[in-house]
């Protein structure tokens, strides 16, 4: 549904979809998005109390308005979403992913309000990625993000890409709830969440990045103030529950990303320093990529990704938390069969090298028609040491089918 | 006798095949050279667009005679002492809507590529090295689709032949890069205007592939030749991809600042 119409027009009679031809001076509008259902299906049931058994439903509607104006060097995005989960309440939820305006000139843009800006190139972690929360309860693997306020300022140079960001305004992680599955024994409370920071969640954050592409090498860095997206949880009692309190402290970040891309071969490298009130630690995740094109004789393309994740935390003792991802290997493998409904298979297998703990994920999709996708996503979890953090999912394997229409 | 006789002609014939081999040589070089002189015309002719914008439909077809329509925008800048610079926007389908590709290509070597995926608002460095795999599941493959450099080829000239009632020029391409998918295309331009007409696609096993045909060529600025739509035919799987231009623009004001991960990232 894409309207094109002239401002002065649209102003006086209200009508749409006349097709007036467009001039400097008219403006854009169009609606679209993408509505989808879901459906999970868990083998075994959970391992705590309160989870859901088997089948867990939902749908979601994300849909997009954008208008621009000024040929469009002046344009303003609202992107709003609604999950309603059959179960669990915390899963229920919406938010702006987006309500921004953007102004570009010649060599520098304005870009204010909420939005998403995604820093990185590795694929089984995101290291460097900072400026937005992790919207947990959307999927497991971390790629959702809430909506964060910014006012960023960013200059093309001769010597790459400088941004600017300031951050006003916090928003907290998003934790399964008590119905969940795929969280840990306890579950996370939403209220009482406390700051290192007086002005807590108003506490303004500040980044400051430089990115730039020399030949082959795709160079990013940055530094990050302000408050650090991943909470430390304490267990307390409310009333008669246990559950896992938030502290979000303070940080400050150096992140580099560098990608070389050397004819077939993407090689991919982040990392971190960062430094809190509580510990300092460097984290480094590295791997390439290796494609095949037409394999079987076909027009497969077959690409092959080997990662390694290492965190300078370890794998925690009583006196730290330690890292998740501290000395991990990942391999996937990535089949786009380059169809009419662009049909891809993805398969990833993470192992953890301190621990006997193991993931798998399969997520394949295609398009059906013109307007709808569907996606089939496999995800089996295994780890028998109950010091590492897949012990808490280890029964949570699951199935997920996902049909979505896009408008 | 007989033996002498057999001999003589056996020279003579020798010699005779000889001094056509350097007949042949020499007609070589000059069809090699003609080949060239062709495309750096039709190359030359062409030369100072400066900018360009367009809107293309790519409507794929099965061997069933089922459809899906792409919906593409595109902006290029002309470059004339490296390859074009190009910006290339999804509209449709609707679930890669938002989907933008940068390239700069190079006559010689591998392009610099940047795919943009809206729904991660991520921006990816891609391998070029991917010539001959299909553009979004259609018959035409990256390098069809890339701006034609003379580095690219070498050529030769086979001769003249009439299509769609035009006199045209028969040219052979070799491609340079070895990791093309083709052994050759032969290309037919037209001698009044040397447009691109027709171009037959033979494969790595140099059976023939593919061939393209482009109908409908309007003047754009008194000077560029363009088409309104284009077919190509894979004589191998039985489908086919028609691809229609619109609104053609050029010498639009665009500049090397439009086309950087900041342009790509809000290009609609």
């Amino acid at each position: 549904m894409k309207i094109k119409n002239n401002i002065v027009n649209l102003a006086c009679t209200g009508l749409v979809g006349l097709a007036l031809p467009v001039t400097a001076f008219s403006a854009e509008f169009e609606v679209s998005g993408k509505v989808g259902v879901e459906q999970r299906y868990f083998d075994e049931k959970g391992q705590f109390n309160e989870q859901l058994s088997h089948g867990q439903a939902s749908i979601f509607i994300e849909p997009e308005l954008y208008w621009s104006w000024n040929n469009g060097n002046d344009s303003l995005t609202f992107k709003p979403f609604y999950r309603k989960d059959q179960h669990d309440d915390e899963r229920t939820h919406g938010d702006i992913r987006e309500l921004s305006y953007i102004h570009a000139s010649d060599n520098w843009e304005l870009r204010a309000g909420i939005r998403k800006e995604f820093w990185g190139v590795t694929e089984f972690q995101h290291l460097v990625d900072v400026i937005n929360q992790t919207d947990t309860v959307e999927d497991f693997d971390g790629e959702d993000k809430l909506g964060q306020l910014m006012l960023n300022f960013s200059m093309v140079q001769d010597f790459g890409i400088i941004d600017i960001y300031v951050l006003p305004g916090f928003r907290e992680r998003t934790f399964a709830g008590s119905e969940g599955r795929l969280r840990g024994p306890l579950t996370v409370n939403t209220e009482n969440v406390s700051y290192e920071s007086s002005d807590e969640e108003k506490h303004i954050d500040f980044a400051l990045r430089w990115s730039h592409s020399i030949g082959a090498f795709d160079i990013g860095s940055y530094w990050f103030h302000g408050t650090n997206r991943e909470p430390i949880l304490t267990p307390v009692m409310v009333g008669n529950k246990l559950v896992l309190n938030q502290y979000y402290n303070q940080m400050d970040q150096f992140g580099l990303d560098v990608q070389a891309t050397i004819d077939d071969w993407l090689w991919k490298f982040e990392t971190i320093y960062r430094n809190t009130e509580e510990d300092d630690f460097w984290a480094a995740q590295a791997g390439f990529e290796y494609s095949f094109v037409g394999v079987f004789d076909s027009n497969t393309d077959l690409g092959l990704l080997v990662e390694y994740g290492w965190d300078s935390r370890g794998d925690g003792d009583n006196g730290s938390m330690g890292a998740a991802i501290q000395n991990d290997l990942f391999f996937g493998s990535r089949l786009a069969f380059n169809d009419m409904q662009s049909s891809e298979v993805l398969f990833g297998f993470g192992a953890d090298l301190d621990h006997n703990a193991f993931s798998f994920v399969l997520e394949a999709n295609r398009r059906f028609g013109e307007s709808f996708k569907a996606s089939l996503d496999v995800r089996l979890f295994q780890s028998t040491s109950s010091t590492d953090l897949l012990y808490s999912i280890k029964d949570d394997d699951h199935l997920q089918l996902g049909i979505e229409y896009y408008f | 006798m007989i033996h002498k006789r057999i001999v003589t002609s056996f020279i003579a014939t020798l010699a005779l095949s000889l001094s056509a081999v350097s007949v042949f040589a020499t007609a070589d070089e000059a069809a090699k050279q003609k080949g060239l002189d062709i495309s750096k015309e039709a190359k030359a002719r062409d030369a100072g667009w400066v900018d360009g914008t367009a809107d293309m439909l790519m409507i794929l077809r099965n061997k069933q005679g089922q459809e899906s329509t792409r919906e593409i925008k595109t902006k290029t800048l002309e470059v004339l002492d490296d390859g074009d610079k190009s910006l290339t926007v999804f509209n449709k389908p609707r679930d890669v809507k938002g989907t933008a590709f940068l390239s700069f290509s190079h006559p010689v070597g591998n392009d610099d590529q940047w795919l943009y995926l809206p729904a991660l608002k991520r921006v990816k460095r891609i391998s070029s090295r991917n010539k001959s795999g299909p553009f979004m599941g259609s018959e035409f493959s990256f390098e069809d689709l890339s701006s034609f450099e003379i580095e690219k080829y070498t050529y030769n000239y086979l001769g003249d032949e009439t299509v769609d009632g035009l006199d045209s020029f028969m040219v052979e391409q070799f491609p340079v890069d070895e990791n093309s998918g083709y052994t050759r295309r032969i290309v037919w331009i037209d001698k009044a205007e040397y447009r691109l007409l027709k171009i037959t696609f033979y494969d790595r096993k140099n059976s023939l592939l593919k061939t393209l045909t482009y109908q409908g060529y309007n003047q754009y600025i008194n000077k560029h030749w363009r088409p309104d739509s284009a077919l190509m035919i894979n004589h191998q799987s039985g489908k086919s991809t028609e691809l229609k231009w619109t609104n053609y623009a050029f010498k639009t004001g665009l500049q090397d600042d439009d086309f950087n991960r900041n342009t790509l990232k809000r290009v609609r």
